[in-house]
This record gives structure tokens, sequence and C-alpha cells, in this order.
């Protein structure tokens, strides 16, 4: 479903986001993408759906090649779902107009249809009640939730989640997880960057670990938290562990 | 010293002073503001996007229209107006326009310069991952402007936009120098015809002063009611 291959990352002439970067995502498996802060693991995911674009090696998702000038990207990234950090609703129209806009401006879904979609998938995450509400009126678990339920609104072959509990307080974190487990164990095609080990041993089948723009762990779970096999993923599991 | 003054003057001259001249004044006011705004915006998109030659040019046309004194460009375009529309159209003599509608061009294309700066701030003050998260939506560029950011910056900077419209309601009493009867050019007019220069100019300066004051005073009530809670 989603295959990189060598993938380079240039930030201007000097630094090197991504250093030959290559793993892949089957259809239905759940990846989770760790490491420490600045290791690229952001950046790697940016890049799947070309919010970022690379300088060397290619991006293939469901097919077709991302990195190819002749991609039509608004197409491509209309078919896979992309969670932010900091939610990214847009605050200006109501929860319900939120989850409505790509699937009408993007899809040409007529209004109703893609409102019936809307309500169904907004009962799915348990915000049916906040369909009429702005995006600042909800908390921030509950923004996620939204944002979770307006990427699934336009039917999405893969979902891509950037650090999405990152910047929930603690007791909003377990609403989104459970959201993203049930996701997960329907057998939606997911790539995770998250720090949340549990989230990770629960549904992941495959871990990567990044460290300075390089991939230098791809195992499958048990393996990378039984025994991983470098000292930079050893050491960044026992401090992110202990606790 | 007051009791030579005339006032009954001014009731007299009333009608014509609100009928024609504010009549005037208001719909340029109001033509100039939407205008400046569509070009100002489309000023903003050029030099925000990624090709270098369009934002160059945008940025030129912006510093260019800020470097001229209004009055300048109001005169300077009434004359030249009529050649350049001969040497468009081709036609053997200068065509004529009109003081409205040359003025009208004359304030759009000005209020565009300042507009567009106003918008170019409302639109990078949107974070990035606004344009992001549409993008991600599969939104296109266009779309994304449209529909996410566009609504946002305009929103951010009505208030603004607001006040550089009162400002431009004080600014079209310039057309006078076209002996254009707006409001103050209305004023002027009796004044002169009836030898009443100090009355009629304190009567002018008090109803710029109470209009303006009073759209300000909305533009803060405005504000604090609008303001997008983040």
């Amino acid at each position: 479903m989603i295959e990189l291959r060598h993938v380079d990352k240039w930030y201007g002439p000097t630094f090197q986001a991504l250093k030959d970067c290559t793993t892949s995502v089957a259809k239905g498996e759940v990846v989770v993408v760790c490491g420490p802060s600045g290791s690229g693991k952001s950046t790697l995911i940016k890049c799947v759906n070309a919010l970022e674009p690379i300088q060397g090696g290619e991006i293939i998702l469901d097919g077709i090649k991302v990195n190819d000038p002749k991609t039509d990207l608004p197409k491509l990234r209309a078919r896979v779902g992309m969670v932010f950090q900091h939610f990214e609703l847009f605050p200006h129209l109501r929860i319900i107009d939120n989850l409505c806009l790509a699937q009408e401006k993007v899809l040409g879904r007529k209004h109703d249809e893609a409102l019936a979609k809307a309500v169904k998938l907004l009962d799915r995450v348990g915000l049916r009640e906040q369909a009429k509400k702005y995006p600042a009126e909800l908390s921030g678990g509950q923004q996620q939730r939204v944002a979770i339920a307006r990427a699934l609104a336009m039917d999405p072959v893969a979902m891509l989640f950037d650090e999405p509990t990152s910047a929930l307080d603690p007791e909003m974190i377990s609403e989104v997880l459970d959201v993203m487990v049930n996701l997960a164990r329907d057998g939606m095609t997911m790539m995770v960057v998250t720090h949340e080990m549990g989230f990770a041993s629960k549904v992941a089948h495959r871990v990567i670990f990044m460290d300075q723009g390089e991939i230098v762990e791809d195992a499958l779970k048990a393996d990378f938290f039984g025994k991983p096999r470098s000292d930079r993923a050893q050491k960044f599991l026992s401090k992110i562990l202990q606790h | 010293m007051l009791g030579s003054f005339d006032f009954d003057v001014i009731r007299r001259s009333l009608p014509y002073l609100f009928v024609d001249g504010m009549t005037f004044t208001l719909t340029l006011t109001a033509l100039s503001a939407l205008g400046g705004l569509v070009f100002g915006t489309l000023i903003a998109l050029m030099r925000l996007s990624g090709f270098k030659l369009l934002g160059r040019i945008a940025g030129l046309y912006v510093d260019f229209m800020r470097s001229l004194p209004l009055v300048l460009v109001i005169f300077w375009f009434y004359f030249l107006v009529p050649y350049i529309g001969q040497w468009l159209t081709g036609a053997s003599r200068p065509i004529g326009v009109g003081a409205f509608a040359s003025s009208l061009i004359t304030f759009i294309m000005f209020e565009a310069a300042y507009f567009s700066e106003i918008m170019r701030a409302g639109i990078q003050s949107i974070p990035r991952g606004q344009p992001a998260a549409a993008s991600a939506l599969g939104l296109t560029y266009a779309q994304s402007m449209r529909y996410v950011v566009l609504p946002q910056a305009f929103r951010n900077m009505l208030p603004v936009l607001l006040t550089q419209t009162i400002v431009l309601f004080q600014d079209t009493s310039l057309v006078y120098v076209l002996s254009i009867p707006d409001f103050l050019g209305a004023a002027s007019k009796v004044a002169q015809r009836d030898g009443r220069l100090v009355e009629m100019y304190l009567f002018a300066a008090a109803v710029y002063f109470t209009i303006s004051c009073l759209a300000s005073f909305g533009v803060r009530r405005l504000q604090a009611r609008i303001a997008i809670v983040r």
C-alpha cells in the first residue's frame, strides 16, 4: 500500500532530514513510527502524501508514484487520510461543515449524501451531539476525534497519524487512542507517528525506530519490544518505558 | 462674533449637500472599497504565490502606489486616461471617461495597494497547518485559499479593512480637485456662491468627524463580536 524506497530529504543545502529511508506498509497493516524528537519521523510521514517534497528515492502510494511531477497530488491526497498533532480543524466552520467541505468540493458528493456520511462518522467517534458547534467549543480530545472523522469521511485507503496525542492533556489521550484502536481492528491501513507505546503494543504489527533521519530499526512488534537490536533503540525504549 | 454667521445657509443647502454630495461620496467609498478589496486580495495572492516574477510585479505595484500622493494620482489619471483609452482602442481622439469613472478607477487602484498589504498580513496570520490540512484532504491550492485560508484571513482582518475604509471615506474628498460635487465639493460650491466659507467648512468638518467617529465605534464593537476563538 505504502512503499518508500531510498528516500532522501533535505531542508536547505546543508541539513539532511531523511537519509536513505526504505520501508513499507502493507494493506491492513498498522505501523508505528517512533524515535526521539528531531529524528525525522514527522517529516517521513508528511512525505508519504507529499506535504513535504523529497529530493531522492521514490514513494509509491497505492500503486501511484507520489514524487512523479505528473501525479495529480490533490487527487492522490484525497485517498489518504491525515491526522495532525494540532488537529487543524477549520475554526470558521461548524463541526458538520468541517466534515462536509472536502466531501463536496473534492469528491463532488451531494450535500445530503455528505451530510449523512458526516453524521454517521460523528456517531462513530461519539460526537454526534456536537455537530452544530464550532471547533473552539470542543475539548482537545473531541477536536482530534472530529479530525479523525473528517479524514475518514473521504473513504481513505490508508490513514496517516502525525503525533495525534502529543498536544493533548493526559486525560484526553485515551479517548483518541480508543478511536484509533477500533480503526486498526477494523482493518484500516495505518502509519502512526507516536510515543504511545501502549498503543503500539496493542495494535501495531510493526514498529519503525528512527534517529537522526535514519530508519535504525524496522521490526515486528514482538521483536522490537522483546529484543531491539540497536543500542539507540534500546536506550530510547528504556527512557520512555521506565516511567 | 458668531452673530455675523449665517447658519441658515446650511439648512437651505442640506438637500443638495446630502442628496447629491453625500450620495456621491458614499457610493465612491463603497465601490472603491469593494474593488480595492477584490484586487487587493489578488495582489496579495500574487505576492504570496510561489512564482517569483508575479510576486515581484505585485510588490513593485504596491510600492509604486504607496510612494505617490493620492491627489497627484487622481489628477494624473483624470487627464491621462482619455489618452490611454485612445491608444488602446486606436480611436482618433481622446476618449471621454467622465469624472466619476476616472476617480473610481483611481481609488480602486490606490486602495488595492493598501488592502493587499492588509490581506497579505491576514493570510500570513493563518497557521501553516490550516492549508496543510486542506491539502491533505485533497483540496487544490485554489480551493484551499477560497474555502479555508481567505475566509479566516478576511474575518481576522475585517476591523483593519473597515478602518482603512473610514480613511478612504475621508480621502474621497480629494476628488474636489476634479470639481466633482462630492460632499466636500458641494459644501465648497455653496460656500463660494453665498460667501459663507467658515460656516460651510465648519459644517463639512463636523459631518466628516461625526460619521468617521461613529463608524470607528461600530468597528470596535464588531471586533469584539467576530473574533474567532482559537
